[in-house]
């Protein structure tokens, strides 16, 4: 394996745990909620993962606990802001709260349990194929889940009529109701879904990218999906291509400060949210507003207003 | 986050905490021990082996004294947690982070019948003594290692921030290495974080990716050991042993123990002997403790023994001058055959062979 090969697959697993998690929050956005609990959620999902994963000695059921667990906490933000129409940013940022210490408590007794890696699932005659062979071809599950993820997010959303009844809903609450389309029945399952990524990215870090449950250990990647959602302009394509900026950035200023390129590494460290505010700032030169926000985003829904 | 127990001897240690006010120090029955920690109990590093600390006082005086610990605070918000314990009959409270500093100073003030210790600080009172371990003894001797067993030439190692501390660390690792093998080479990379498991680990990755062999860490998490073992290299655990994430490639880890000063410490506040001090101790004071040399040839381990023998009885100081700097230049030497401690705890510079630069 060359240099070269060797950063490419380590960019893709630095990626893959953002892209997933931001899909699931974009669906959720789109819906026209704002959930700011995707680290708490992925905070849990990473530790109910590691628990159930060594407890049953299987990584399936610890990526289906890890799911469940971030589901069950967007089920939970669903229930105060669908069913309560609480106000979504402190719901938000309270579901962050509790999934960081909640996720402690329930990883504490696995401190310092270890999990072998899981192996790559090899695609027979594509993996050979020089260079791109082995970076897409090679890869542990995961990896072609985020990608066929990444699809399928974007043809339910363009192409199918339940897709458009969502956006429609994220577009304007009210109108939506006023049709007679189930507005809180539909965001429920968006924010559902949003939880299982979350959860799912959570059960990524812990159980392929680390292989070990410590508290904490999500360190900030849950605000940078909510970012990459901005950053995307709400579209599945661009945040495939946003997550994988952040993780080359974020790897790239590791391989340039041993390589000695001599950049000052705390200017390379600020790479990707530079990137991130000057992809910010051309599309709106671009669009002439914040373009892609759904119209109802954030705002609580009550029925009968 | 208080543990359970304490609050049934809470009634009694509040009173002999006002019974024990005047300037006088007297013997105790009973003391009542407050922990701060900057990170959870679970890290694998840093507050996991404070909080060890705080296990071996509960055993070594069953019945006389009783421990609190309060962990994951936050450095803004820390004066708050301090304060609670100082009202609530603590005897003696330890602030386990630099970024305690300025609150511990300000709370110790306020009760100057309590005792107070902040670790890796400058500032003291009458109340309020200062301890932090020689990490780079340890580094000095892992140096060694790395530069006896590289294949590739080319040793790692994954630092925090640029800070003076991390500084230092590598300097003692690369004049440990340099000592061995003249030529060696060293690869940095910051990962500019102390806690982020998995973009620690890509650090090592990066490193590893770049033909080092050896990997010496001075962040927090088992991730760049963890890296090393998945590669067939070799690494050095950090703050505690980090064998059970790595057992083919752990070759000995820098372990911190404050295990003996917390024992020490408490015993002074039993016997009513404290004193405001500054402890900056090593391997000498068992502060700084080597696990088990392990996967390395024979005269590789007896070399490590050696150093380690000589660092203890004080033969030997990694910083022993002359030391000379990137630019050719001799540092000049203010202590005693080697850099002052100053010099050593205000590390701004590398040492000569270390091609690289400090970010600035």
């Amino acid at each position: 394996m060359t240099t070269f090969e060797a950063i490419l697959l380590t960019i893709v697993t630095a990626s893959t745990p953002l892209l997933i998690a931001a899909l699931g929050e974009l669906v959720t956005e789109r819906s026209g909620v704002l959930n700011l609990g995707v680290e708490g959620m992925m905070a849990m999902g990473a530790a109910c993962s590691f628990a159930a994963a060594v407890t049953f000695d299987s990584t399936l059921l610890g990526v289906a606990a890890g799911m469940m667990a971030g589901a069950l906490m967007a089920a939970l933000f669903a229930l105060l802001v669908l069913g309560f129409a609480a106000n979504q940013t402190g719901s938000g940022l309270a579901l962050t709260i509790l999934g960081l210490g909640l996720s402690g408590l329930i990883g504490a007794p696995f401190v310092g349990a270890r999990r072998d890696p899981i192996a790559p699932v090899d695609i027979p005659g594509l993996s050979d194929i020089p260079v791109v062979g082995r970076l897409f071809f090679e890869q542990d599950l995961f990896v072609y889940a985020s990608l066929a993820l990444t699809i399928l997010v974007a043809i339910y959303l363009v192409k199918t009529r339940s897709g458009l009844t969502l956006r429609s809903i994220g577009e304007n609450h009210t109108s939506a109701n006023a049709l007679g389309l189930p507005v809180r029945q539909v965001r429920f399952w968006a924010i559902l879904f949003g939880g299982a990524c979350a959860g799912l990215a959570g059960a990524y870090l812990a159980l392929v990218y680390t292989r070990f449950w410590s508290p904490g250990m999500t360190a900030g990647r849950g605000w940078i999906a909510l970012a990459l959602v901005v950053f995307a302009a709400w579209r599945p394509a661009w945040v495939l291509v946003g997550a994988y900026i952040f993780g080359a950035a974020t790897v790239l200023q590791l391989h340039a400060q041993a390589a000695q390129f001599g950049v000052p590494s705390q200017v390379l460290s600020a790479v990707p949210y530079l990137a991130t505010i000057i992809a910010l700032l051309l599309l709106s030169i671009r669009h002439g507003r914040a373009i892609g926000a759904p119209g109802s985003l954030g705002v609580p829904f009550v029925p009968d207003r | 986050m208080f543990s359970g127990k304490v609050f049934g001897a809470l009634a009694g240690a509040t009173v002999l905490a006002l019974s024990a006010s005047g300037a006088v120090a007297q013997p105790k029955e009973k003391v009542k021990v407050g922990f701060i920690y900057v990170g959870p109990v679970g890290d694998h590093g840093w507050s996991y082996q404070h909080d060890q600390g705080r296990q071996a006082i509960e055993k070594a005086f069953p019945g006389k004294v009783t421990t609190t610990f309060v962990e994951s605070v936050p450095e803004a918000d820390s004066e708050r947690a301090i304060e609670q314990l100082a009202r609530t009959g603590h005897d003696l409270i330890f602030t386990t982070s630099f970024g305690f500093m300025e609150p511990t100073l300000k709370v110790a003030k306020k009760y100057p019948n309590i005792k107070f210790e902040h670790a890796t600080g400058f500032k003291r009172a009458p109340n309020l003594s200062t301890y932090a371990a020689k990490f780079h003894e340890g580094r000095y001797i892992i140096g060694q290692i790395a530069g006896k067993m590289t294949k590739s030439n080319t040793i790692g190692y994954v630092g925090a921030f640029p800070i003076p501390e991390v500084i230092a660390g590598i300097n003692a690792f690369y004049l440990g290495a340099q000592s061995v093998n003249p030529n060696v080479k060293i690869k940095i990379v910051f990962a500019n974080t102390w806690y982020d498991p998995a973009k620690e680990g890509d650090a090592a990755k990066a490193l590893l990716d770049q033909g080092v062999d050896m990997l010496a860490q001075h962040t927090d998490s088992p991730a760049p050991i963890q890296a090393a073992e998945q590669r067939g290299k070799f690494g050095f655990g950090q703050a505690s042993d980090m064998e059970r994430f790595a057992p083919k490639a752990q070759l000995t880890a820098i372990v911190d123990n404050w295990s003996d000063y917390y024992v020490a410490r408490t015993k002074a506040v039993l016997d009513g002997t404290w004193k405001s001090e500054d402890t900056w101790g090593g391997i000498n004071a068992h502060m700084v403790v080597m696990s088990p040399y392990k996967n390395m040839p024979d005269d590789v381990k007896k070399l490590a023994q050696d150093t380690e023998a000589a660092i203890k009885s004080g033969q030997l100081n990694p910083f022993k001058c002359p030391i000379v700097g990137q630019d050719g230049k001799e540092i000049e030497c203010k202590g005693q055959g080697a850099l002052s401690d100053e010099q050593v705890l205000g590390m701004n510079f590398y040492v000569k062979g270390i091609e690289d630069k400090i970010p600035q």
